[in-house]
């Protein structure tokens, strides 16, 4: 009787434990079937026409890599640089502790405050307008405990002897740090990057109130025009679809160049990540 | 153990990323440029005007408000930002009453409504301009498979108010009705309570399913098979049923007859008079060229242009 | 040696930065909404119209937040059981290697989907996959539940897994050494031990499904006057939805953009009770890592 119930118990955490993989498997293949069709390469370099219902998004995917590149290009220096002093310089006192926890406080606020954020001080405040300007620093705002995160456990990860040898060499501590320390932790911090970029270009609320919806038929060039990113173009155009016409297809496609573009860049993250962690924890991870 | 990659130096890496991102920055300047030369190239063709070398104008035009006119004004802004590439045209669609109200706030540059101006509007912003660029009407849609083939007005008052709740009572199947209505800001919708709801003294009923813009409604009536809703003329196409209304079908010729019971106006409206490019683009949605997109579309063009 | 301090002094302004950030957000936010918040008092929280086009406007909402509550509690619900289940079969069960490994990255994808992605396999799939099984318009709780739980279960099951993995293995091995089964060990042993950061994880979740967006606004229905729900396929609104729908509608400066504000306030204060909750939990038991 207890065998039974045992194996019953296993056999369920085994099935739950499934889940999650089911269901991101199903979700990608429930796109890929559906809009493989849609991805054409005028589609991939046309513009939307009929309001987003025809022809192709390219702004959108212009858009989307402008604005990440530039929100990570600001997250990325504070984040690691945050880390570095989190994990090497920082006592282990009440301040250290209240940075801690803000970190922890900014990455939960909830999307959309950090939008409503973005438009009063970015838009409205700074004058920046509805700007790729604007939508990468509310960006950067939103991704930046991620990349703290990341940083210090990177850097923590680090085995010490690598740092005592060096000191033992005569090296400084910033000498340490710089050619032995982020070298190590240097894997670690890329795939961590790489996944924030990954969340930096599926987010929606903060771009839409931020970088605007875009301008008519015009790719953006300067960081002070207004930009359509991948997401905020899908949401636009999702609830206009009737299910038996071809702009479903156009939403479909969509969703698919931008699911690509985020598994692009977080699965190789995720393989590495897992790869390195390994080498660093052995299999007790 | 072995460190990990100690061969690439720290520097080398940073100099990379740095590298990396700039390439994508040029990477975005590099294919605007050239698709905005492929563009004027391609405008060059087949327009027989002079293109106006405007690159170094670099004007804005932030236009906002009904979904009506919006397919217009897009599709006019695509093409005008052809002709002159220095001009950056947004169309944001956020229904005729806020667009009015961004407009005389000065927060954008033209107003589009599909309705005409309010008393409280005028008063509020005495300056604001509007400018005639087409006409238009409201049909009755429901789902391409409903058997339901016409209604008659006072009937569609009263299922929209919420009286009328199942189709069999006009003719339908057994089966609840699932009403989808504008947003209160929505310059149809004012149409369509002034048309139909009003006259019989009725309110659209609060359990409506309310859908923000023309697109929404059209699509949220295309995947209900129970739903019936009420768009703008030009926007009814294969993935709708237009509904008769007394017996008299929704089309363009019905509506400048006067057979079928709505007709409205869609504006463009500027704060004041326009100013230069304002008037550049007004003119050009005026122009024959502009009348073309308007019938195009799907919607009544103020003169003849075929 | 100069430069030793001057690094310090560098990475320690990265580090504080956090801290002004959270400062100037709450701020901000905080400016724009008060006065709104000022103007119509506690009826905010506890009014029941939400009218801001009406003359006076109103402001009230009660069946706003009833329905992020609804919404975000039947998601966590769901996502609970089968996250609890799943951390243990990570912690426990599973022979470490490719397969671990293999989920724990899959629940990591899971976590950063794009969540319009989620959202718009929700509106295609779900609303009309609902409408069919339950009639009624397919938009409801019930679709927002699913959409959510499915966006929180990698954040239970990351944060309980660690809470399991904690239990100190003597934990374990004196319960086997009196007979227990494996099962008996984990439901009466080790469960409770590594109850508070179980507990954390579920908070943590329900915060997030409060703040979540886009996945919950495109498949919940929104009508245009909220009301309180009494069904599960009853059509709601959100508290993050709210904002989003009315953001392009409202004007700057006026009380519905600043009533928008005041929603931001609330789920500002909400959010941050929530992860002080979870913060203090978790500080005294495991070091928290990766999420």
């Amino acid at each position: 009787m207890q065998r039974r119930s045992e194996i019953l118990i296993e056999a369920l955490t085994w099935v739950a434990s499934f889940i999650p993989a089911i269901l991101a498997g199903a979700m990608i293949s429930f796109l890929l079937f559906n809009g493989a069709s849609a991805v054409s390469w005028k589609f991939i370099t046309g513009f939307p026409e009929k309001g987003g219902l025809e022809g192709g998004i390219l702004p959108a995917i212009i858009g989307s890599i402008y604005i990440s590149a530039l929100c990570m290009l600001m997250a990325a220096p504070i984040g690691i640089g945050a880390g570095t002093y989190l994990a090497e310089y920082a006592p282990e006192n009440l301040f250290t502790k209240v940075v801690r926890f803000f970190v922890e406080l900014l990455a939960g606020i909830p999307s959309i405050v950090i939008g409503l954020f973005g438009y009063v001080f970015l838009v409205h405040g700074l004058g920046l307008g509805f700007s790729i300007l604007s939508g990468a620093i509310a960006l950067a705002f939103m991704i930046l405990p991620w990349t703290v995160r990341v940083s210090e456990e990177a850097i923590r990860a680090v085995p010490r002897d690598y740092r005592y040898a060096s000191l033992a060499l005569g090296a400084s501590k910033w000498k340490t740090i710089r050619t032995v320390v982020y070298v190590a932790a240097r894997p670690a911090i890329i795939t961590g990057l790489m996944l924030g970029l990954g969340k930096a270009i599926g987010e929606t609320a903060v771009v839409m109130m931020t970088a605007g919806m875009g301008i008519t038929g015009y790719i953006p060039v300067s960081p002070l025009d207004s930009a359509r990113t991948l997401p905020v173009h899908l949401y636009l155009i999702a609830g206009e679809i009737a299910n038996t016409s071809e702009s479903l297809k156009m939403a479909y496609g969509t969703a698919l160049v931008l699911l690509a573009l985020f598994l692009m860049v977080s699965i190789p993250s995720l393989m590495l990540r897992n790869y390195f962690t390994r080498r660093l924890y052995g299999d007790a991870g | 153990m072995k460190m990990g990659g100690g061969i690439i130096s720290n520097r080398s890496l940073i100099a990379a990323f740095i590298l990396v991102a700039a390439a994508m920055f040029f990477a975005g300047y590099l294919t605007s440029v050239l698709a905005l030369s492929n563009m004027s190239q391609a405008g060059a063709k087949t327009v027989t005007k002079t293109v106006i070398k405007t690159a170094e104008l670099n004007i804005r035009l932030n236009i906002a408000g009904s979904t009506t006119v919006t397919p217009i004004v897009e599709e006019a802004a695509r093409r005008f930002s052809e002709l002159y590439p220095g001009l950056k045209i947004s169309v944001a669609a956020i229904g005729s009453g806020p667009g009015i109200k961004a407009v005389g706030s000065g927060e954008v540059d033209i107003g589009m409504a599909s309705r005409d101006l309010k008393e409280k509007e005028v008063e509020q912003w005495p300056d604001l301009k509007p400018f005639r660029i087409a006409m238009d009407s409201i049909a009755i849609v429901v789902h391409l498979s409903n058997p339901v083939n016409g209604l008659t007005l006072e009937q569609v008052a009263k299922i929209f108010a919420g009286e009328i709740k199942n189709w069999k009572e006009v003719g339908g199947p057994d089966k609840p009705i699932h009403v989808i209505t504008r947003e209160k800001g929505s310059g149809t919708r004012d149409c369509f309570e002034h048309a139909v709801i009003k006259p019989f003294g009725k309110e659209i009923s609060a359990e409506a399913m309310v859908q923000q813009g023309n697109p929404k409604v059209r699509a949220a009536v295309a995947n209900d098979p129970l739903s019936i809703g009420y768009i703008s003329l030009g926007f009814v196409d294969e993935t709708v049923k237009p509904l008769k209304i007394d017996g008299v079908e929704p089309t363009i010729e019905n509506v400048l007859k006067g057979t079928y019971p709505i007709k409205r106006n869609l504006y463009v409206i500027t704060k004041g008079d326009p100013d230069p490019a304002e008037l550049m683009f007004i003119g050009y949605l005026l122009s024959a060229e502009g009348q073309k997109i308007v019938e195009e579309l799907g919607y009544i063009p103020l003169y003849s242009v075929s | 040696m100069k430069t030793e301090g001057l690094i310090k002094t560098l990475t320690f302004l990265c580090a504080g930065s956090s801290i002004l950030i959270v400062f100037l957000i709450f701020g901000y936010t905080l400016l724009e909404g008060l006065p709104v918040l000022i103007k119509y008092g506690p009826s905010v929280l506890t009014g029941l119209y939400w009218k801001p086009y009406a003359d006076p406007p109103q402001f009230g909402l009660l069946p706003t937040i009833i329905g992020t509550l609804s919404v975000s509690g039947l998601a966590i619900s769901m996502a609970t059981p089968i996250g609890i289940f799943a951390a243990i079969y990570l912690a426990e069960y599973s022979g470490g290697g490719f397969l671990k490994s293999f989920i724990e990255s899959a629940a990591q994808l899971l976590v950063s989907i794009p969540s319009v992605v989620l959202g718009f396999i929700g509106l295609v799939f779900l609303v009309p996959t609902l409408a069919k099984f339950f009639g009624g318009w397919g938009f409801s709780i019930l679709a927002g539940g699913i959409v959510l739980a499915i966006m929180t279960l990698p954040h239970i099951i990351c944060i309980s897994s660690d809470a399991i993995k904690a239990v100190p293995r003597d934990y374990r091995y004196a319960s086997l050494a009196l007979g227990a089964s494996k099962w008996q060990t984990i439901r009466k042993v080790v469960l409770p031990a590594a109850k508070s950061g179980i507990l954390a994880s579920i908070i943590l979740g329900l915060g997030n499904a409060i703040g979540e967006t886009m996945a919950v606004l495109m498949v919940i229905g929104n009508p245009e006057v909220p009301y309180i729900p009494t069904s599960i396929l009853d059509r709601v609104r959100v508290l993050t939805s709210t904002i989003v729908i009315e953001f392009n509608y409202a004007v700057w400066g006026s009380d519905q953009m600043r009533a928008l504000f005041a929603i931001g306030v609330i789920l500002f204060i909400i959010t941050a009770v929530v992860n002080l909750l979870a913060f203090h939990i978790l500080r005294g038991r495991i070091h928290a890592k990766k999420i």
